[in-house]
């Protein structure tokens, strides 16, 4: 558990990184799957062969000066407990999760870079950034491709581009996404249609951990389907025209609903700030949804803005992994809800009282 | 990998307009490939444009017809098109080679094209240039053994080894 410790007490761009502009972005992420040209992919390798990728990878990616002050963690010396705290934190895949053995993750300093190894293919390099910030990521994602480039050998033909274990990522084996807040979209029930229109345009839609999870508090992660047939740029610039638009559509349903009904939007918040200053029993999945609500009141000034750090730490350090570790032990799902709810009641009592006056008049 | 479908436009089997959807299948062995319009793909039910997923594609009997029956397996790590049905992934990065039959149609029905456009790695840029740089210079010397020029043939030999050399020095260092 010590391995773990320092990685949660040490400021993390997602715990400590946020920022004002455009607060409808939570986070930015790019992703690169590559794979080594001499070996089969990690599922189809022998356990011999993954530690042969294991290591070549090891070598390769501790040598980033990226990762100097990194950390690196092997998913068989890693509790139940820890593997789901690094998820939480959006560090490993819930595939890793459930990993055979010889397969790894190294985390950089500011928790910003993490590169799986032996995932579903050799190499998944991620950046995440708080905030909007898709070009900066991928200058910085691509450089690191580059330096791990020279010294290992990558599949790559020039027809398909990099090789990837799965068809869906051939080509630049690129994924990149946003987190959106979309409380307006929710609350004025538009999201489906905004679901349905983004999909017709290749973007997908997908709850805050990916792929088959729901979209508690509001959060949705939108990200390209197609990696083959365009260009890394191509593909940015037409995630980035989709995600401007989804985030005029949300400032427009905010703007609404404050123009025709503010009292339902003031109520929702209210409550939301009353729960969680004086709750006792809270379930991960109520305060996602109260936490969003007081991410609401920040963008809609009701709160200062320097309040936005700590909501948008409690979003994570809410979480059921999150809580166990916090409480030193593994405490049954009863117990946990009164532990959360005491974390958040001690960081919502200092909280200034909500300010409706402005948006009143 | 994927020449021979950019060149001239296929017609609908059905109905001779300009198809649109290549599928392949595996029957008795052989492969075949069938060429549809969107429309008549359409009401054969091959595609689905809800579903994008790969699962839904590899649901479809009919793209993998009697795959788990036949033969073809990847030669250098010993996938096969079941594995991949099985499985949702490759085996190795031969593999897409080796069963470009079945993965290109899935590839055009996936992705915005079926030709990489994005980022080369400089060091693939070297070898590839330096292979298709041997393949040359070996076609050259077959042609020269032909036509019994053997002065070329044997500075073609000479060069061939040279260039075999200097990659190797370069890969060592």
């Amino acid at each position: 558990m010590e391995s773990i410790r320092s990685l949660l007490e040490a400021k993390a761009e997602l715990t400590h990184g946020s920022n004002s502009t455009r607060a409808i972005v939570l986070s930015t992420r790019v992703r690169l799957a590559r794979n080594l040209a001499q070996y089969p992919f990690p599922e189809w390798a022998k356990e011999s062969q993954r530690r042969e990728i294991l290591a070549s990878c090891l070598e390769a990616v501790k040598a980033l000066p990226q990762m100097n002050e990194g950390n690196e963690f092997l998913v068989e010396n890693l509790s139940d407990l820890e593997k789901q705290i690094l998820m939480e934190r959006h560090l490993i895949s819930r595939e890793m999760m459930q990993s055979k053995k010889s397969a790894g993750v190294v985390i950089s300093g500011d928790q910003s870079c993490a590169i799986m190894l032996n995932e579903e293919d050799h190499l998944r390099i991620q950046i995440v950034r708080s905030g909007y910030k898709l070009k900066e990521i991928w200058k910085s994602i691509n450089a690191i491709d580059n330096a791990i480039e020279a010294t290992i050998d990558y599949a790559f033909v020039p027809e398909l581009g990099y090789l990837t274990a799965c068809p869906t990522n051939v080509g630049t084996g690129m994924r990149a996404s946003a987190m959106l807040h979309l409380p307006g979209l929710v609350l004025a029930n538009q999201m489906e249609k905004v679901v349905r229109a983004v999909n017709k345009l290749g973007i997908a839609v997908r709850g805050l951990f990916g792929e088959g999870s729901d979209a508690s508090g509001s959060i949705f992660q939108i990200s390209n389907q197609q990696t083959l047939g365009e260009s890394e740029e191509e593909i940015l610039k037409r995630l980035i025209s989709v995600l401007d638009s989804i985030i005029e559509q949300e400032e427009n349903a905010r703007q609404k609903i404050l123009e025709t009904d503010p009292t339902k939007f003031f109520d929702k918040i209210g409550r939301a700030y009353g729960i969680l200053s004086h709750g006792h029993l809270l379930s991960s999945a109520e305060v996602m949804n109260l936490l969003s609500l007081m991410r609401l009141a920040v963008d809609l000034s009701l709160l200062p803005e320097e309040n936005r750090k700590l909501i948008d730490r409690a979003l994570i350090e809410s979480q059921p992994g999150h809580v166990q570790f916090a409480a030193h032990e593994k405490i049954d799902p009863a117990k946990r809800d009164k532990f959360r709810a005491r974390y958040l009641r001690e960081h919502f009592a200092g909280l200034p009282a909500l300010n409706f006056e402005d948006l009143m008049n | 990998m994927l020449k021979g479908k950019m060149g001239k436009s296929l017609k609908c089997e059905v109905c001779h307009e300009a198809a649109t959807v290549h599928l392949t299948q595996i029957i008795d062995n052989h492969i075949q490939k069938v060429d549809l319009c969107e429309k008549c793909a359409k009401e054969k039910g091959v595609t689905d444009p809800s579903g994008f997923s790969l699962a839904d594609l590899l649901a479809k009997p009919h793209i993998f017809t009697e795959a788990s029956h036949q033969k073809l397996v990847c030669d250098r790590c010993g996938f096969s098109p079941s594995d991949f049905k099985r499985l949702g992934h490759l085996g190795c990065p031969d593999c897409y080679g080796n069963f470009r039959e079945i993965i290109d149609p899935i590839l055009s029905n996936m992705h915005m094209g079926t030709e990489h456009r994005g980022k080369v790695p400089s060091r693939a840029i070297q070898q590839v240039s330096l292979r298709e740089r041997m393949d040359g210079m070996k076609q050259n010397l077959e042609q020269a053994i032909e036509a019994e020029r053997y002065e070329d043939a044997a500075r073609y030999r000479d060069e061939i080894k040279q260039l075999g050399e200097d990659t190797k020095t370069k890969s060592d260092n």
